[in-house]
């Protein structure tokens, strides 16, 4: 079977047959329907629709970036752009031996910090259990927030990586981007993150057109003359 | 009901209605996807001289936290007419009819809304009516269903909704105002038009049973012209610059 890609909202027939249902379909019968809006992609036998719209709903292992709303004496409560609340154990960050005696939690990470995290744990009974004991993970120091949508991250990251490998290359710019649609750029010139910005934000709005990548690539040429 | 103008013709001998329409056409109908730009999900609507703007919230926290539901996600639809929407300035407070339309709303949006991927979340529908000649409730149903997908909640299909009634012994599709106030029946409907199912029917009038089941049949298909229109606002917005 070919690789047919078709613009669907909720209750489109995407495809009738013996395939696979995964995200954002379900089957009726013997009709695989979209339950979204987005692009439709069949592959050999599975069938799924890539959604242009909706919340960030989390899944294990992904990276995330996440905002300090408030804190207990045992963990952080970080907003996660999601329906749910990342939940922050102190024993990530003060490691086994903390003691809710000695430490204070607002040593370590205060209300509104930015923080690089991991979903370590999520199922439907639980709200995400967050770690940022890891490489590259833990509080962001510098850099500046932009908020794009979550559906349009793996537009934002491209194919292996080349739409975001291509902007760090224009603009010398260190780019984080959360699963979430927080992404934070920084870098060393002003205008090498503005530039970073602007091409962020140009995906956010044209993640539906073709040959954005070129769009980009011109735009980011043009500015460095 | 009750005959406010006895002498207004409802309808003439060449079939046309006080409007001018035919017996089986709707009103003038304009949808348009996400207006709004604080709210997750949007949508607004003119259905003839009806305007309605909806606005979608969620999945979110539920707060009071009592009412969340470790199973599932809750809806929660508030259906609300402005003072300036009536003739007569309308007190915008609640009031008893627009408790029951936020009710049978919800209830319509539920069997196409798939909650249970959200456990422990809502979804809150905000339906304002600016303007309101009749219908409101049909046209709001549908904008709220083109406001869930744009915030996209995973639906197994979209709702649309139109009304269909008896008015001078004849079944008419798209009751308005004055033909709901003289008419003798008026027959709300919402249905699923991939799966083919009803999730709103109610009726305020009197029919026989073949007149009932006309009745269905027109309404029906007066819910499959508003689906292309839903349709056609989503495209718009989704896919406006690219090609199928």
């Amino acid at each position: 079977m070919e690789n047919k890609r078709k613009y669907v909202i909720p209750g489109d027939l995407v495809t009738t047959g013996p395939f696979r249902p995964e995200q954002n379909v379900i089957l009726e019968g013997k009709n695989i329907i979209s339950t979204s809006i987005g692009i439709s992609e069949i592959y050999d036998d599975s069938v799924r629709v890539i959604p242009l719209t909706g919340k960030y709903i989390p899944k294990i292992d992904d990276l995330v970036i996440g905002k300090v709303i408030s804190h207990s004496s045992l963990s952080w409560e970080l907003d996660i752009n999601s329906c749910y609340v990342g939940f922050l154990p102190a024993q990530d960050v003060f490691g086994r031996d903390f003691s809710a005696h000695a430490d204070e939690l607002s040593s370590k990470l205060k209300t509104g910090d930015l923080v690089a995290a991991r979903i370590a744990n999520f199922d439907r009974t639980r709200d995400p259990l967050i770690t940022i004991s890891d490489r590259d993970l833990g509080k962001i120091d510098s850099g500046a927030l932009i908020k794009i949508s979550p559906s349009k991250v793996p537009r934002l990251i491209g194919k292996r990586g080349s739409m975001i490998q291509m902007i760090e290359q224009g603009t010398d710019a260190a780019i984080t981007i959360g699963q979430n649609g927080w992404v934070v750029v920084s870098c060393e010139s002003p205008e090498g993150l503005l530039k970073a910005k602007k091409a962020i934000q140009m995906v956010n709005e044209k993640a539906h057109v073709a040959n954005l990548t070129d769009q980009v690539k011109d735009m980011l040429e043009s500015k460095g003359e | 009901m009750g005959g406010r103008e006895a002498t207004m013709v409802l309808l003439d001998e060449n079939g046309i209605r006080c409007d001018g329409r035919k017996i089986d056409e709707t009103r003038k109908i304009m949808i348009k996807a996400g207006v709004l730009k604080n709210a997750d999900g949007s949508a607004y609507i003119e259905f003839g001289d009806n305007k309605i703007l909806v606005g979608i919230f969620g999945p979110r926290d539920v707060h009071p936290k009592h009412m969340s539901d470790t199973d599932t996600g809750i809806l929660r639809v508030r259906y609300h007419m402005e003072p300036f929407s009536v003739t007569e300035r309308k007190n915008p407070a609640p009031s008893r009819r627009e408790i029951e339309i936020s009710k049978v709303i919800k209830e319509a949006l539920e069997p196409a809304v798939m909650l249970e991927k959200f456990p422990r979340t809502a979804v809150d529908v905000f339906i304002e009516v600016l303007q309101a000649d009749g219908g409101t409730r049909c046209a709001a149903l549908s904008a709220a269903s083109v406001a869930l997908a744009d915030a996209g909640i995973p639906m197994r299909d979209m709702v649309a909704a139109c009304a269909s009634g008896k008015v001078a012994d004849t079944i008419v599709l798209d009751v308005n105002n004055e033909e709901d106030q003289a008419g003798q029946a008026d027959m709300p409907i919402g249905y699923m038009p991939n799966l083919k199912k009803i999730t709103l029917l109610q009726l305020d009038g009197i029919l026989t049973s073949d007149e009932f089941k006309k009745c269905v049949d027109v309404g029906i298909n007066g819910c499959k012209i508003v689906y292309e229109l839903q349709k056609k606002a989503l495209t718009d917005k989704y896919f406006g610059n690219g090609s199928n």
